[in-house]
């Protein structure tokens, strides 16, 4: 059950996993971030979310640049054929703080992704941010699977409506 | 769960009821006639409408259908509660469209309600109005035709979202007569008891604001929050929309460390197998790890001070 819950935690892992197993790609100036290659959604990924304090901070870039990622020091915990094993991510300075994040794989699978080290250590913003862990997926998120009852988006007109996802919905039964 | 959907207004409604009884399908029937009552008054498409007519100059104001005087009394509200960032005459025309369609759902939804149903959802164009529940409500990417960029849930939702995927940069900003071209979509979720007509209305002009101000606005707004979509594809958003997303769910949500504007909030993708649909959900540890020697930092706080 517990593999079950986190084999899918894998895009946010997968964050973590790319921020801290493959600094020395995004050495330098590149940005860190990466598209889902091969996940078959081409443009959605590569955006910056910008969450709390929105409207009031100044642009951020698409994350690159800023040269907030500590030296690439994660190194996996060798792991013993499909045996579990956590892999610390490096240390990642965010405008509210440090973040450290580790990803527990069981074989090649994330069972689990634990924030080790949050901005403050104060208890309080520890249990917001913990809260507010769970946000928006960034990618363009497959209909098929998420069993949505309506969609709310630009006015479609009469013809737009027919190649809309309601319109799909509507001929649904059940 | 019962579903209709009905071509009006230049774009189709949508209901599902998974409550119906006795009345329901009668409601349904007055409902598609009040839509199409709305319709042929207030139509910018319809030389014949009371709109049209009052904007030629044709009739009067006090001979026309009672509720135009009530929507158009509306629309200076929102005008005054979104800082002049909507208007019932855009470009000049008078066209209280942007009020209109949010308000025929609020209609359908009372009239659905008077019925007896408690649990409904109504869709006109895109714009929601959900009572019981949970329902989910996917926003449509306005990059990706037929994909979401997000998935909202709760009962009793209004949802309304305004972008330049479905009709091009149509919405003109009041205070330059040109047209808003800031973000791609721009998606308000109402405040209980806000409703679709007005939770409609001000996205509207929050879109014509621009994404700096619009979420600010809507942050000032208690209860209402907002997601945007940027013309690069960078999402935004308000600090309680996360808690529209459903609270534990299969692929369309998961966890990213986004409390910041930093490189974490960066979003990618796992390439490769491991994007199992299931639900997601991050186990904060009981104990950070030792000797990192972060020091406790209060901006982190005020950046949360909203909850």
């Amino acid at each position: 059950m517990r593999r079950a819950v986190v084999t899918s935690a894998a895009t946010a892992a997968g964050v973590v996993l790319l921020l801290s197993l493959k600094p020395h790609q995004s050495a330098g100036n590149a940005p860190m971030i990466s598209s889902g290659a091969g996940a078959g959604s081409d443009s959605g990924s590569a955006s910056a979310a910008t969450g709390p304090g929105s409207g009031t901070a100044s642009g951020s870039g698409a994350g690159g640049a800023t040269g907030t990622v500590s030296s690439p020091s994660a190194a996996p915990v060798p792991a013993s054929g499909g045996a579990t094993r956590k892999v610390s991510g490096d240390t990642v300075n965010t405008r509210y703080g440090p973040v450290q994040v580790q990803v527990t794989l069981a074989g090649s699978r994330i069972t689990a992704v634990d924030v080790v080290k949050y901005p403050t250590e104060d208890r309080r913003d520890r249990e917001i941010n913990g809260n507010a862990l769970p946000v928006l997926n960034q990618e363009a998120i497959s209909a098929q699977s998420a069993q949505i009852d309506a969609v709310s988006g630009a006015t479609y007109t009469s013809d737009g409506y027919v190649r809309s996802l309601q319109s799909a919905l509507d001929r649904a039964k059940g | 769960m019962l579903r209709h959907a009905e071509p009006v207004m230049g774009t189709v409604f949508s209901f599902a009821v998974r409550d119906p009884g006795p009345g329901t399908e009668p409601a349904l029937r007055r409902i598609v006639e009040r839509l199409h009552r709305i319709d042929a008054v207030f139509s910018t498409y319809r030389p014949e409408s009371d709109i049209s007519r009052l904007g030629r100059g044709e009739l009067a104001l006090a001979d026309c259908d009672p509720e135009v005087r009530t929507v158009l009394a509306a629309c200076r509200e929102v005008a005054a509660e979104t800082d002049g960032h909507f208007t019932e005459r855009p470009g000049g025309r008078l066209d209280p469209s942007g009020w209109v369609k949010g308000w025929a759902v609020e209609e359908a939804a009372g009239l659905l309600r008077a019925s007896g149903a408690r649990q409904y959802c109504v869709s006109g164009g895109g714009d929601v109005q959900t009572s019981g529940g949970p329902w989910r409500i996917g926003v449509a990417d306005p990059r990706q035709p037929g994909r979401l960029t997000a998935v909202l849930s709760g009962g009793d939702l209004a949802v309304a979202t305004s972008g330049t995927a479905e009709r091009g940069a149509h919405i003109l900003d009041p205070h330059t007569g040109r047209p808003a071209d800031g973000l791609l979509s721009l998606t308000l979720v109402g405040a209980p008891g806000t409703g679709i007509a007005r939770t409609d209305a001000w996205a509207t002009a929050a879109f014509a604001m621009g994404p700096d101000r619009a979420l600010a606005w809507a942050a000032r707004r208690p209860g209402i929050e907002a997601l945007a979509v940027l013309p690069d594809g960078t999402k935004r958003w308000t600090p309680g929309l996360p808690g529209h997303l459903p609270p534990s769910g299969p692929a369309d949500w998961q966890l990213a460390a986004s409390w910041g504007q930093g490189p974490l909030s960066s979003a990618l993708t796992l390439p490769g197998a491991l994007s199992t649909p299931s639900s997601a959900r991050i186990r904060p540890c009981s104990e950070a790890s030792a000797g990192d020697g972060s020091s406790s930092n209060s901006r982190s706080r005020s950046a949360w001070s909203r909850r």
